[in-house]
């Protein structure tokens, strides 16, 4: 065990359509909202954070923007990923002295109309010629994955819908969440084919909006009067077309979990809640198997039945509604999943969600496209 | 019945320097291949240096120009659909691509297809693939 480093604030943003409220503005309202919970001035961050949904050249931009005197600033982008990944990196950052109060902010805002690319569209980009000429939507790449998924295993868009009725079922609770009707299996399978086999409700909603978190040293953590979550384990992997050594079932979380496992030294069966990152229900069942909690290709049975449902199931997943029914700010669902993970372990959850004993909480972060190229995250957090 | 032809316009892919002699091989109707000296495999998309073994002595061949479907998807919302889809190379590797001429069920993993080239919007033509056997 290294580094020592707290999630010590969160904060997201209530908007999910940000008319009149700048990129810049969004940022800045979640740092503020992030500070607050901490009980932290903005004087007291000395490390910021952020991907390229910052405008500008990020923290050139922000850092100047928002007022910061920061010592250490990060702004790895590896999709919506990315803030898991500033957690390690703030983490590391803490061990080694070079701040104590990281902020890391991410938001978006495509619904109100200034549509924020970070994908490269760079002729440079090596791939693009190879890809760009086939229309690889989003949507497309990923139903790639989930139809060789379905011949390799025999997974069921019945299974897939599963993912969906669960987060529907917590996302009643939750008065900011995008959709919050509560839908069964039926109603997905009714729902239009977007990209075989992905129905529209297999599709995480399109939101704006944002969320910031502050990770802070041992000392600073405890002086706080928060509860105490710790970063206890972390990894992370990037998986691509390999040459073209494709392998459309597996993702990048076989190795990013094994990692966070390792370090962590929990077993599977001690993790309460998972925050698994959504942007399709394929996501989700492939995550699963990868990080190993079922066995290769069973992740279709495993979200069957309910057993994702808090209350109901065995492991309880994104207790917000997720990306799938709350919120993917910007098209990036790190945050709120690490954020949701966060209000868990504090016992802050919505009372009808709220995981009884929740003291050990795994989050998992896809950017990218399953079908291309994507980074894996793994978080394993833990209230002290 | 509706074939899923490709009617919408594809966007001129930029030729690269180290991509340059693969935008040349499909202008000829060619499908050109990526192999390495070093290590003996052939990789896809093409670089100058092999992304198995990291040797420079790669070097080009004309493939096949056929495969079997090794995933595929037809993004029914589009405003001309068409299908995306993953074909397994005679020579191993997997590259992205188009299906092209098949009816939307008669789409499955594991088809045998053949490469034809598809005109872009001022560009050179890209590679795609119809069912196997086609006239
Ligand atoms: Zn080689």
């Amino acid at each position: 065990m290294g580094a020592q480093a707290y999630i010590s604030g969160v904060f997201e943003h209530p908007t999910r359509k940000a008319e009149g409220l700048s990129l810049a503005q969004l940022h800045a309202d979640c740092a503020a909202g992030a500070l607050a919970d901490a009980g932290l001035k903005k004087g007291d961050v000395d490390g910021y954070f952020c991907a390229s949904d910052a405008p500008g050249i990020g923290p050139l931009n922000m850092v100047d923007y928002l007022g910061l005197d920061v010592r250490h600033v990060d702004a790895t982008e590896i999709g919506g990923a990315s803030y898991l990944h500033h957690i390690t990196q703030a983490q590391q950052a803490i061990a080694d002295s070079k701040c104590n109060v990281a902020l890391i902010t991410g938001a978006g805002r495509p619904r109100a109309g200034a549509a924020t690319y970070w994908l490269p569209q760079s002729p440079d980009v090596p791939d693009l010629g190879f890809e760009q000429p086939y229309g690889p939507a989003t949507v497309a790449l990923y139903a790639l994955a989930a139809q060789r998924h379905m011949h390799e295993f025999g997974t069921t868009s019945e299974q897939l819908a599963w993912v969906k009725v669960a987060a529907s079922h917590h996302a009643q609770h939750n008065p900011q969440a995008m959709l919050r009707d509560v839908v069964t299996v039926e109603d997905v399978l009714a729902s239009p084919m977007i990209a075989d086999p992905l129905h529209k409700l297999d599709c995480c909603v399109i939101s704006d909006g944002g969320g910031a978190m502050i990770v802070t040293r041992p000392e600073i953590a405890r002086s706080l009067g928060k509860p105490l979550v710790r970063v206890r384990g972390s990894g992370m992997a990037i998986k691509g077309q390999a040459g073209g050594d494709v392998d459309l079932t597996t993702t990048g979380a076989v190795k990013s979990g094994a990692a966070a496992f390792d370090e962590a030294g929990v077993r599977h069966a001690d993790i309460k809640y998972a925050s698994i990152y959504d942007s399709f229900t394929i996501t989700v069942v492939m995550t699963l198997e990868d990080l190993g909690f079922c066995a290769k290709g069973k992740g279709g049975a495993f979200v069957m039945d309910g057993n994702l449902i808090s209350g109901v199931g065995k492991l309880p997943f994104n207790t917000d509604g997720g990306g799938l029914c709350n919120n993917h700010p910007g098209g990036k669902g790190g945050m709120p999943k690490t954020i949701e993970a966060v209000r868990q372990l504090r016992g802050e959850a919505h009372p009808a969600v709220q995981v009884p004993g929740c003291d050990l909480a795994l989050v998992h972060g896809t950017g990218g496209f399953l079908g291309s190229r994507h980074s894996s995250a793994t978080l394993i957090l833990e209230r002290e | 019945m509706t074939m899923t032809k490709t009617t919408r316009k594809i966007p001129a892919p930029t030729p690269l320097e180290d991509s340059r002699d693969f935008w040349e091989g499909a202008a000829r109707g060619e499908l050109m291949l990526k192999h390495c000296e070093a290590c003996g495999r052939a990789h896809h998309y093409p670089r100058a240096r092999c992304p198995h073994c990291f040797s420079d002595r790669t070097m080009w061949r004309q493939a096949s120009g056929r495969g079997t479907v090794y995933s595929w998807t037809i993004m029914r919302r589009a405003p001309q659909p068409y299908t995306l889809a993953y074909v397994e190379l005679d020579e191993g590797p997997r590259m992205l691509t188009n299906l092209v001429g098949f009816a939307p069920d008669a789409i499955e993993i594991g088809a045998a297809v053949e490469v034809v080239f598809e005109p872009t919007e001022g560009g050179p033509p890209v590679p795609m693939f119809r069912p196997a056997g086609h006239d």
